[in-house]
């Protein structure tokens, strides 16, 4: 039988305001345990929660760049359960009337066919503490510096068809939070994670399967493995008369596999009921047009004016512009260089990305800047060093050895442009070969190669390649 | 509408309360009252009527968003039954 996978996704994005969503401590990362958990977070006796008022325009900024419809009206609830990374006994969220509802966004596949996805709501919510497990004498140690973190959870429509979809809807919304400046989109500090619900019906069946929700992925290729192998687990079961049940599966990545956490019917009585101490939240349409008017130039408006502005391709504008940081500095070192866009953007999808990926660092933390790339493309331009040179300069700027005049120098200087130290360069190498000489004019042309590489040798690399190939020719055919 | 015994039970479960066994029948008798006035209450017509998120008829007043709170850790840990390394330590929770 053929079967169809049907996926929606939950994305929880950390908001990054300074302070928490009720409470004023601080939400920095990385801080000393207990240290930024205040009474609010704590959930002490007799505190009151106030609404951080930057979290609620991070939420009306998404609402407005997805097209959704951003409530004028919007009330907090309580999710209650236990644990003990909830101090409270109930976690504050939103439920009947969330802030944001009813948008879309389309996205890209890598065979370039476009889909729209559907964004059913996004809400805003407190994040819990973390609970570690490690030895302590057999008990949990609980800290509580991430509670009360502002998390807006966006759900999207079981819209999804395929494990790659789900990354590219994934990546999609990953780059708008970053683009909107409401999310760092860290997804090793866990400011980005996803859940996903998956289930599989035969094709063509209208009624969708039991799903399964996978949780806490924290990596885009994790969601394509988890999907992928929770897809092959449910067919496997269902073709062996076995039945999905709906459940909440972790994702194992050492072993591939998914297994069962929890089954959903128990924990699932939340019982919300909205927080009496937090009143609703009304936005009226002054504060909307407001925030409407802070909104950046969003991707696929960027990726538009790429093409037309610099010349590129609709690929290469939809390479650049998918991180707002990769936009920004392919846009810093095209000002500041006389090289053309597209040589730039070739610099920076090409050497520049290669080496991060190796690397696995962001570009916001190369060490070779936009200005620095912008300096070296202008020594190519002005033709002090030849693209050849250009490369090991990079790799020597990457690595910290100095300015590009600096490690220039350092390789003996830039290339050799001066027509007479060429053509000397080039008498020398004829006069030494003879024999070759001789071969290549009675026909056998392939050798203009191996006079391309020993002038190229005499000069130690440095001669102009370009000037190098002209008047060789000219010799040689005498 | 009227509770049972298990509803009471599933009820005290989720909100973590313990109580006596001998009580469970006048819980259900006093929960079923209220429903039953909850119930008398859906008679009305509220068609046109939008649903209170509070009893106050008053909007949420917003924070800036700034940090305001200070380290207070040990203060608050001294009321804690134990501690250790700066976290609270609670019976073993493992999903």
């Amino acid at each position: 039988m053929e079967w169809e996978t049907v996926i929606g996704l939950e994305i929880h994005a950390q908001l990054r305001t300074k302070s928490k969503i009720f409470s004023s401590a601080s939400t920095a990362y990385g801080a000393e345990p207990n240290t930024q958990a205040c009474a609010v977070d704590l959930g002490l006796p007799g505190v009151l929660p106030v609404v951080n008022a930057e979290a609620i325009r991070m939420a009306a900024k998404f609402g407005l760049a997805t097209g959704s419809n951003v409530a004028k009206r919007s009330v907090f609830a309580r999710k209650n359960y236990f644990y003990p990374d909830l101090p409270k006994g109930y976690q504050i969220s939103q439920m009947d009337l969330p802030i944001v509802e009813s948008g879309n966004i389309e996205i890209e596949l890598e065979d370039g066919t476009k889909k729209t996805v559907g964004i059913t709501r996004a809400h805003l919510e407190e994040d819990a503490g973390k609970s570690l497990h490690e030895d302590f004498h057999g008990l949990t140690g609980i800290d509580l510096n991430r509670a009360g973190t502002p998390l807006l959870e966006i759900v999207s429509e079981p819209d999804m068809r395929s494990a790659k979809e789900a990354v590219a809807y994934m990546k999609k919304i990953h780059s708008l939070v970053q683009y909107l400046d409401i999310c760092d989109g860290n997804m090793a500090e866990g400011s980005f994670r996803c859940d996903a619900n998956v289930s599989v019906r035969p094709k063509g069946q209208k009624e969708f399967g039991t799903r399964a929700e996978l949780k806490n992925i924290n990596s885009f290729r994790f969601v394509e493995r988890a999907i992928n192998i929770e897809v092959e687990r449910q067919i496997d079961l269902i073709e062996d008369g076995g039945e999905v049940v709906q459940e909440t599966r972790l994702y194992d990545a050492d072993k591939n596999e998914t297994r069962s956490m929890r089954s959903k019917e128990e924990a699932n009585d939340y019982r919300y009921f909205p927080d009496p101490d937090l009143l609703p939240v009304i936005l009226d349409d002054a504060y909307l047009e407001e925030v409407r008017a802070t909104l950046p130039e969003l991707p696929e408006a960027r990726r538009q004016r790429f093409v037309t502005e610099f010349e590129l391709s609709d690929y290469d504008a939809g390479i650049l512009t998918s991180s707002r940081a990769m936009a920004d500095y392919f846009e810093a070192t095209v000002a500041a260089t006389s090289s053309d866009a597209k040589t730039v953007a070739n610099w920076i999808m090409g050497d520049l990305s290669s080496r991060l990926n190796k690397e696995d660092i962001d570009i916001t933390q190369s060490p070779v800047s936009s200005a620095m790339l912008a300096t070296l493309l202008n020594k190519i331009a002005d033709k002090t060093i030849s693209g050849k040179m250009a490369k090991d300069v990079f790799n020597g700027l990457w690595n910290n050895e100095g300015d590009v005049d600096g490690i220039i120098d350092k390789m003996g200087g830039g290339q050799i442009t001066d027509d007479a130290a060429i053509e000397a360069m080039i008498d020398e190498v004829i006069a030494n070969s003879p024999g070759q000489l001789e071969q290549y004019r009675s026909g056998k042309d392939k050798l203009f190669g191996y006079f391309v590489g020993q002038v190229m040798k005499a000069s130690q690399g440095k001669a102009n390649p370009a000037l190098v190939n002209g008047m060789l020719k000219k010799k040689l055919n005498g | 509408m009227s509770l049972g015994p298990d509803d009471v039970k599933n009820i005290a479960h989720l909100a973590r309360l313990n109580i006596d066994e001998s009580d469970i029948e006048s819980y259900a008798e006093s929960l079923s009252s209220i429903l039953d006035l909850v119930e008398q209450m859906n008679t009305v017509d509220t068609t046109d009527v939008l649903p209170m998120a509070h009893p106050m008829d008053v909007s949420q007043r917003l924070r800036a968003d700034e940090v305001l709170e200070e380290n207070q850790r040990e203060h608050f840990q001294k009321i804690a039954p134990k501690t250790e390394d700066g976290l609270y330590l609670v019976p073993k929770v493992i999903e």
